[in-house]
């Protein structure tokens, strides 16, 4: 595949030269690909057919047992469902905490555009595990978490080990990947469109709505993707904010991959995960492309 | 670039013939002022809160008492940090070095493969940064499993996870990174620069030294620090393909939370905080002098090409 063999054979030495080059600097990045990319994946796809070994790992086999017993069994299916939900929620979540974000930074910020931003690129750009921690110091029941059950007078009420926790840790998480695709787009805007609906008489929201959010669509449209398909497979949140209680998809690979070691049926999991995926972003992209003939938003 | 932004202001303000309608004006304003500042408090909240209790005199880590550096101290002094940060570095350095360099490779090498090569290499690419990674790493723990496993039995070696298990691991993220950035900056370069290098005669190999790279090095730069910060602080992929004795910080720290956040716990956290914000400011220095230098384009620095890239 890192060759480029099928181009015509170099008629002098210099075009042999040349693909020689062409080669050696594709190749390292290529063998990568290669090998921890396609590898690990096809693996994973032929592993789903097989069966544990003994004392745990894989042995072959062709079978399709592994994807039986998860469609069959409600048990096996409940991380699906709860990564499925939770990561639309904590999509929808980000877009209603970064739409008007990223809208104030493209129209209102003026100046201090460069600033805000750059203040959104530090936290994404610091370690992800000790932001996501430090909500156990702030929700505890030292502290907010407490102060709220002090509140409501439940000396019981607990945030963290709640599915709402790791929706928080999802959605703070997440947010600068949505917010950035969206100021981008809102940038671009013709200003003018607004001013033009404005002065037509138009209200608010009938112009946010004409004008406005059609003109996001792109941007919201690869937010959304940029932050739904890391939080299926989030592992470190859940693991951390959730103890563990909020079982989603990444728990329950880690589960079958290392504490069980049953490698063909974490596969299979790991095969459905990727699926289920899929079928969602292009659902969502179909959905939200319906009735814009010819003027289809591109996902990447 | 931005003068509509100056009449639209300019208005926002000005009473309106037809403010019947735009009476909300002024609260959709503050709201929107209002929602900005909560989010950025949102942001920041946690990222203080770290810092503020890892100089927490208490014992407990969840309770404020008073001022002490104390933990600093003892958090050098741990022996499992020591390690745990050598190795840290031992991954990353190579990581982000290795990942760099072939990213950029790829890049040069791309513009001049067929496009169907070069569609399929960005297929690849996308795929690396968009399937979870809690995905790829337990795939590459198997694939490394298995044949380390082979290769064993067939030969009696004895291979096992650690330090470059892991650091092949990061660099499939790190060189993805790498090729997208240094791509975006080749794609926007000026190619008149080339052109007249090869019009006076300079050799191909005198055009990249003395135009391409130092246009491209901007993008190189920012490729390095963001594979060396991603390889540094990532937890999902090093804790699964490292082996005994290679843990790396944030394995340390998630296995202290684990068992409960402790003063030390955040000490550490506070120290990789400290690093990684240096490296992007060194970043953000060495762009906007670069730009200023090469008159090349990056609005924003470092910061502008990650909000872009994204």
């Amino acid at each position: 595949m890192a060759t480029t063999s099928s181009k015509p054979k170099p008629a002098g030495g210099r075009r042999g030269l040349s693909a020689l080059l062409t080669t050696v600097l594709v190749f390292p990045a290529g063998l990568w690909y290669l090998v921890l990319l396609v590898a690990p994946l096809a693996i994973v796809v032929v592993f789903s057919f097989g069966v544990r070994a003994k004392n745990g790992g894989y042995d072959p086999a062709f079978t399709l047992d592994n994807y039986i017993r998860l469609l069959t069994s409600p048990d096996r299916l409940a991380p699906f469902f709860t990564s499925l939900w939770m990561a639309i929620a904590g999509t929808i979540g980000c877009l209603l905490v970064g739409l008007p974000l990223a809208y104030f930074i493209a129209t209102r910020a003026r100046k201090r555009k460069g600033l805000l931003i750059l203040l959104l690129v530090i936290p994404f750009w610091t370690s992800f595990l000790i932001r996501t921690y430090s909500w156990l110091i702030i929700l505890g029941k030292d502290n907010l978490g407490g102060l709220i059950g002090t509140v409501i007078g439940d000396p019981n009420f607990r945030i963290l080990g709640t599915p709402f926790a790791v929706l928080l840790g999802l959605v703070y998480g997440y947010l600068p990947l949505m917010v950035f695709p969206l100021y981008v787009t809102l940038e671009r805007m013709d200003r003018t469109l607004v001013e033009a609906s404005k002065d037509l008489g138009a209200a608010r929201w009938a112009t946010f709505r004409q004008i406005t959010l059609p003109i996001a669509l792109p941007g919201l449209i690869t937010g959304s993707i940029l932050v739904f398909i890391p939080m299926m497979g989030e592992y470190v949140i859940p693991a951390i904010l959730g103890y563990g209680r909020t079982f989603l998809m990444g728990n329950a690979l880690v589960d079958a991959f290392i504490q069980t070691r049953n490698w063909p049926y974490g596969s299979a999991m790991a095969v459905g995960l990727i699926l289920v995926m899929l079928v969602t972003v292009s659902f969502y992209v179909w959905f939200v492309n319906r009735g814009r003939q010819g003027r289809e938003v591109s996902v990447l | 670039m931005t003068s509509p932004a100056i009449p639209v202001a300019a208005t926002a303000k000005a009473p309106r013939a037809t403010s019947g309608v735009d009476h909300w004006g002024g609260v959709v304003e503050a709201w929107l002022r209002i929602h900005t500042g909560l989010v950025y408090a949102f942001l920041y909240t946690p990222v203080i809160v770290v810092v503020l209790f890892a100089f927490n005199a208490n014992r407990l880590a969840t309770t404020w008492t008073g001022f002490s550096t104390e933990w600093f101290g003892r958090a050098l002094g741990d022996q499992v940090v020591q390690a745990a940060l050598q190795n840290s570095f031992s991954v990353a350095l190579p990581a982000g070095i290795l990942a760099t360099t072939f990213g950029t490779m790829a890049a040069l090498g791309l513009q001049r493969v067929p496009r169907k090569f070069r569609l399929g290499f960005d297929a690849l690419t996308y795929v690396s940064i968009i399937v979870p990674e809690v995905v790829i790493a337990l795939s590459t723990l198997v694939l490394f499993a298995s044949t380390f496993g082979i290769i064993n039995d067939a030969t009696g070696m004895r291979l096992q996870l650690g330090i470059p298990t892991i650091i092949a691991a990061q660099m499939l993220f790190d060189i993805s990174i790498v090729l997208l950035l240094v791509r975006a900056r080749l794609s926007g370069m000026d190619r008149t620069h080339v052109e007249a290098s090869y019009d006076l005669y300079a050799t191909p190999w005198r055009t990249f030294r003395q135009i391409t790279f130092p246009q491209l090095l901007p993008a190189i730069v920012a490729g390095f620090l963001l594979s060396f910060t991603f390889s540094f602080d990532d937890y999902v992929i090093t804790s699964f393909v490292s082996g005994p004795g290679s843990s790396t910080l944030p394995i340390f720290i998630f296995g202290q939370v684990k068992r409960g956040v402790s003063p030390e716990t955040n000490a550490v956290a506070t120290m990789m905080l400290a690093l990684t914000l240096a490296l992007l400011v060194i970043g953000q220095l060495a762009l906007t002098w670069g730009s200023r230098k090469s008159g090349g384009g990056t609005t924003g620095g470092m910061a502008g090409m990650i909000a872009e890239q994204a």
